[in-house]
This record gives C-alpha cells, structure tokens and sequence, in this order.
C-alpha cells in the first residue's frame, strides 16, 4: 500500500478550455495536502489550448497528465475509464478526487469497481485522519438529514467524488511551474462501444443550474405557468439561472434540467433566491450549500425560513414586482448617467 | 429482447426521522417504498417492452421484505423477479453491492439491456450502475434522458450532461442509467397486482450465484462508515414580516442592499 502516492485530480476540459470543476478540485487537494507532503497532479483528458495551459503552469500543483489526444477531447466512458485505470496502475496515486459532474460521477465508479478500492460520493468535507493519515471523507446521508464520515483503509487508491461549486476555485499563483506530462495510451484503450453522433446544446435559461453563481428558484407558490416569468425575469436582472421545485417542475413550470433538490439537481451557488417555495427535506437537500439563502413566502411559519439568511413573510405577487421595477429603475439610472457622462467630454 | 432492471427498495424520505440522541435513522414505523428514481428505469423498459415485446426481470438485493419492491414492478408490468437475499450481503458499500447485482444478471445470463435508475434516494450515489457495468465488463452510458430506438444490438439513445443533450449509439448488451425525464411512470394495474401476487419470487444467496464471499457485504466493501452526526441545518437569519405597504418597500430595498452587497447588481 505505500507505494501509492500523491494526490490526482482529475480535471475538466471543454473545447480546449479549462473548466471551472478543475480549479475547485485543485484548491480541494492543496487545502489537503495541508503539512502533508503530498504531490499534486492534474489529470486532463483531451487537447487543451495553449493560453488555457498558461494559465493552469503556476497554481501549485506538481504535474499535469495530460492525454493529449482528439479522440478524448469529449467524453466517452470507455476510453475515459481504461485510460484512467491504466495510468493508476502504472503511477499508483493514494487519492484521487473528481468532479460530481456527468463525466465524473461515470469514470470514478468505473475505475474504483476495476481497482475494487472504495469512492464516496459528493463529499463535503475532506481531511486526513491524524494518526493513521487516511483520507476521512464526509458527505450528507439521507437527503441530507445526516453527515456520514466514511473511510477507505485497507484499499488504494482512495476515491471520492465532490459537488461543482462546493468549494472556490480561486487558486494563489506560486513560482513553481507544473511539469506537463504527455501520456501516450497503448491504442487499444481508446475503442468504444459507445459513439457520439450529435450534440445539442440546452438553451440559455436553464443550462447549467450547477455553475451558476445566482440562482433565482420558485415553488408550487407561483399558482401558474404565467406568473413564473416573475422568476425568470428576475434571474435575468440577477445574472443567474432559473431553478424551480418537483411541483413547480412537475406542472410544467420549469424544465428537469431546473429542478433543484434530491431527485434533481445540487447546487451551491453565492446566492440562492427563492419563492413560493416551502422548504421541503428534499428541496432543502439540494441547497443546503449555499452560501447565501433568501426566501419569499406568505407562510411565516414555512420550513425554509429555518434555513434561509433572510426571510422575507410576505405575498410574491406583491413582493416580486416591486423588487424587479426597482432594480430595473437602478439599472436605469445608472445607464443614464453613463450615458451622460460621456457626453460631457 | 431481454431487459433486466435492478431496483432498490428505500425508506420514504419524507418519513425519515432522526434519532436525536444517536443521530442514527428511526427505521421502526417507516414507510417502504421503490427507490422513486428507480421507476423511471422500470417505466423505460415497459415502454421499450410495448414497442418490441421485450421480456423484463427485475432484481433487487435486500431483506426478504424487499420482495414487496419486485412485486410492485411486477404490479406495473414487469415479467419475472429475482431476489439476491442472505445475511452475508449486509453491511454492502457500492462496490459489494454492484457484485452482487453483477454476479445475478451473469447469471441470468441472456440479456441484451440493463437499465438502472440514476441514484437511490436513500445512499444517493449514483455509482451501482457503473459499478455494474465495471464487473461485467460492458460498455455503460448514465444519464439517459431519452431512448431513441432500443434493437438488441444497438441502442440509440440521448444523454442529459450539464450543458445540452448528447445522442449516443451504444452496443448492446450495455448498461445504461436514466435519469427523470426518460419516462414517466405508471402506476400499477389491478391485473398486474393480481398477477404479482401470484407470483412466487425466487430468493438467491450466494452460492445460487456464484458469488466469492470476500466480495460480499461488510467484508468485501472497501468503504466504511466510522462517523455519523446531525448536523443543525437553522442558519439564524433574519425574518421580516411587512405589514404596510412601506414596511414592503422596506422590505424590497432590505433585499436589494443584500444583492449588492454580493456584488450581484
Ligand atoms: C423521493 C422524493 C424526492 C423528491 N425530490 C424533490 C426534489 O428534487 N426537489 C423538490 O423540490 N422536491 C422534491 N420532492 C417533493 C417535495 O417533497 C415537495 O413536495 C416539494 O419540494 C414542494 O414543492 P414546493 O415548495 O414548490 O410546493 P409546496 O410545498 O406546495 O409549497 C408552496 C409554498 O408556496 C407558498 N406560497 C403560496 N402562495 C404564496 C404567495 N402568494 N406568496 C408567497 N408564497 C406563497 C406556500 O406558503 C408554500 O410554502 C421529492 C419528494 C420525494 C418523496
């Protein structure tokens, strides 16, 4: 078990660009590695544009392992998994973290199942045990009712998996310079049985809920198909996604894609605005990370004011509007001195 | 075509309660139900068994109770059930718990599709379906949102990821996991009940399976719980409750100085 070593992350590209889950993942590992003399690696699947690999040269991590290859740029479970399951035998990390993402939630239950080690899913919390130096990984259970810490300590690597958005990505550049490593998988690693033939963008509103810094969400309250243009007008002005509850999603208010809570999506956004919305167990499952919660609700006595930062006990209809007319009218006032500022030059 | 969908019974979240001096779950008095996103795997495989005439064997690893879960599928319109049950298989993290799962569909043997549901709402992990896959060594593909068209040898089928739908053509036999949007369930008929209550559910530990003992339950799960707490979910915000039509500018403005504040307008 010793000569495992290191910690992996394994990142995210998108047409040659770096995503986000990338530097959360990066900051989790150096918060990790702590006094602990762990190397860091990068593990990126796919080309990567040259300005993206400037930027990722001095964050402080150790290598990057890059397969560098078109056939990886998107995401195919096979390649992916064998790829990945071979560079674990060959350079034995002890940890290895990934992203709760579509990709993610796929290849590191494959890999750990080939490596029969252990992986946690959507961990919240990730430290060392003291004296054993296992990695303690902590993640809500039962829709998020309780915090399971769960340890892998007889198998490497150890695997967990953590939410988008649940940590900040915002990384302190170093004067080390990440050595990139080209990996060069043996060819029969890279067949499919699976091939992707289109690929079809969701439209504005509700892509990507996850990666939102602002979320705008709204409940069985709105009474309506119509009135829940009051939420997404209101993520609009916000600069933020649209997100909706079961019910909401279920009357056919809102997409799948927006449904927020345990049996849709979860998120952790800076701010977390909603209305109409009660606070279910299940809802409150899929917020609870985030960092500012402000609820509109005419129940004083509803669930989610027990959660919410700011509570705000009154009618949407009434409350709603009035807000949207007055960051509107700010909007405005500040386009007009804009505006007339430059005139005056 | 023959399809196989392991499904999981689970408690009824909304019925959970706390123990709040062990902080472990009171399990007495709760409600049983089929694992919700589990439904949308069985009503998949309905749908694809109404347009090619598939045969459907559900499976599930439990207590003899979970039987109930395979006779509601049944209920709904699945054709056969298997239950994995024995005292070894407890305690199983996913990876132990995919072997089981894994090992059954080996031997039931003649399959083209395995469709899962995307997650338990109990363990919430989403990891049994590529686990499956992973033992079995088949090709797997999660987040199935649509099934395009299902032949026994190729399944052409969509894919929610974060940021838009991808079409995907998968060689069968195959795993996949769907999510909501592939199906929406029905609800059992009155000769389906009749006809699951008929049904004699076959129960399998597991040498009937060929199972190795150093993969099963508490043994064969690399992952285990050491700590468990409840953590206290108030935020101690601040509540405010407009009476006037003033106290609601307040109110506005309130929200307003939060948002900038965030740096948000
Ligand atoms: C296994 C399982 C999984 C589930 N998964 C999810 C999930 O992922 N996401 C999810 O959201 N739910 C989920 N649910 C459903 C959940 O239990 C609740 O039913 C749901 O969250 C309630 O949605 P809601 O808050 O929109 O509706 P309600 O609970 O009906 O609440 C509506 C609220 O609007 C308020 N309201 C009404 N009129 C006004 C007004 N004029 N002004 C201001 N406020 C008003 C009311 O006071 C009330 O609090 C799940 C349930 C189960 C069993």
């Amino acid at each position: 078990m010793n000569e495992y070593k290191g910690i992996w992350i394994i990142g995210e590209q998108k047409e040659g660009i770096i995503q986000s889950i990338t530097y959360e993942l990066l900051a989790r590992a150096l918060e990790l590695k702590g006094s602990r003399a762990h190397e860091i690696s990068i593990v990126i699947f796919g080309n990567i544009h040259d300005a993206e690999l400037k930027k990722i040269r001095n964050v402080n991590a150790d290598y990057l392992l890059q397969i560098n290859d078109r056939r990886v740029d998107y995401f195919l479970p096979e390649p992916y998994a064998n790829i990945l399951y071979d560079l674990v035998q060959k350079r034995r990390p002890e940890i290895i973290i990934g992203g709760a993402t579509s990709s993610g939630r796929t290849i590191m239950p494959l890999v750990a199942t080939r490596c029969r080690t252990g992986l946690t899913a959507d961990c919240t919390k990730l430290e060392f045990e003291e004296k054993t130096g296992h990695l303690l990984q902590s993640r809500p259970a039962i829709g998020g009712n309780i915090m399971a810490t769960i340890k892998c300590a007889d198998n490497r690597p150890q695997m967990a998996t953590v939410r988008p958005k649940s940590f900040s990505s915002k990384l302190k550049t170093s004067e080390k310079i990440l050595e990139i490593i080209t990996m060069v998988p043996e060819e029969k690693l890279f067949s499919s049985s699976v091939k992707r033939i289109k690929f079809t963008p969701i439209s504005e509103n509700s892509s990507n809920i996850q990666e939102s810094d602002v979320i705008a969400a709204g409940g069985r309250g709105l009474k309506k198909k119509e009135n829940f243009k009051l939420i997404n007008r209101l993520a609009a002005l916000l600069g933020g996604c649209a997100g909706a509850t079961r019910d909401a999603v279920d009357r056919g208010w809102a997409a799948y894609p927006q449904q927020i809570g345990l049996s849709g999506k979860t998120v952790s956004p800076k701010l977390y605005f909603c209305a109409g919305v009660s606070g279910s167990v299940q809802h409150l499952a899929g917020i609870k990370t985030a960092a500012n919660i402000i609820a509109v609700n005419n129940d004083c006595e509803a669930q989610i004011f027990k959660i919410a930062d700011l509570g705000i006990a009154a009618d949407l209809f009434e409350l709603l509007p009035l807000l949207i007319e007055k960051i509107e009218k700010s909007r405005k006032s500040v386009n007009d001195k804009n505006f007339s500022g430059a005139e005056h030059e | 075509m023959k399809i196989i969908i392991p499904i999981k019974q689970v408690p009824e979240t909304g019925d959970v309660k706390m123990d709040s001096a062990t902080g472990t779950m009171k399990r007495d008095g709760v409600r049983s139900i089929v694992n919700p996103l589990d439904l949308y795997a069985i009503e998949t495989g309905l749908k694809i068994k109404e347009s090619t005439g598939a045969h459907i064997t559900v499976i599930t690893m439990g207590p003899p109770k979970a039987a109930e879960a395979l006779k509601e599928a049944v209920a709904m319109g699945c054709d056969d059930a298997m239950l994995l049950s024995d005292k070894s298989f407890a305690g199983s993290d996913t990876c132990a718990t995919s072997y089981v799962l894994a090992m059954a569909i080996k031997k039931i043997a003649d399959y083209n599709l395995v469709i899962c549901g995307e997650r338990a709402t109990d363990g919430d992990t989403g990891q049994v379906g590529p686990g499956i896959s992973a033992w079995l060594n088949l090709p797997v593909c999660t987040y199935i949102s649509k099934i395009i068209s299902a032949g026994e040898k190729i399944l052409t089928a969509e894919r929610l990821v974060e940021d838009g739908y991808e079409t995907l053509e998968i060689k069968g036999p195959c795993v996949i996991t769907v999510v909501k949007e592939a199906a929406s369930p029905r609800l059992p008929t009155l000769s389906g009940k009749i006809r699951a209550k008929k049904l004699t559910i076959p129960i399998l530990g597991p040498s009937d399976i060929n199972a190795h003992p150093e993969h099963l339950g508490l043994a064969g799960s690399p992952t285990k719980v050491v700590k468990i707490e409840t953590p206290k979910i108030t935020r101690n915000g601040e509540l405010i409750i407009p009476k006037s039509p003033e106290e609601m500018e307040a109110a506005a403005d309130k929200i307003i100085k939060y948002f900038h504040k965030l740096d948000i307008i």
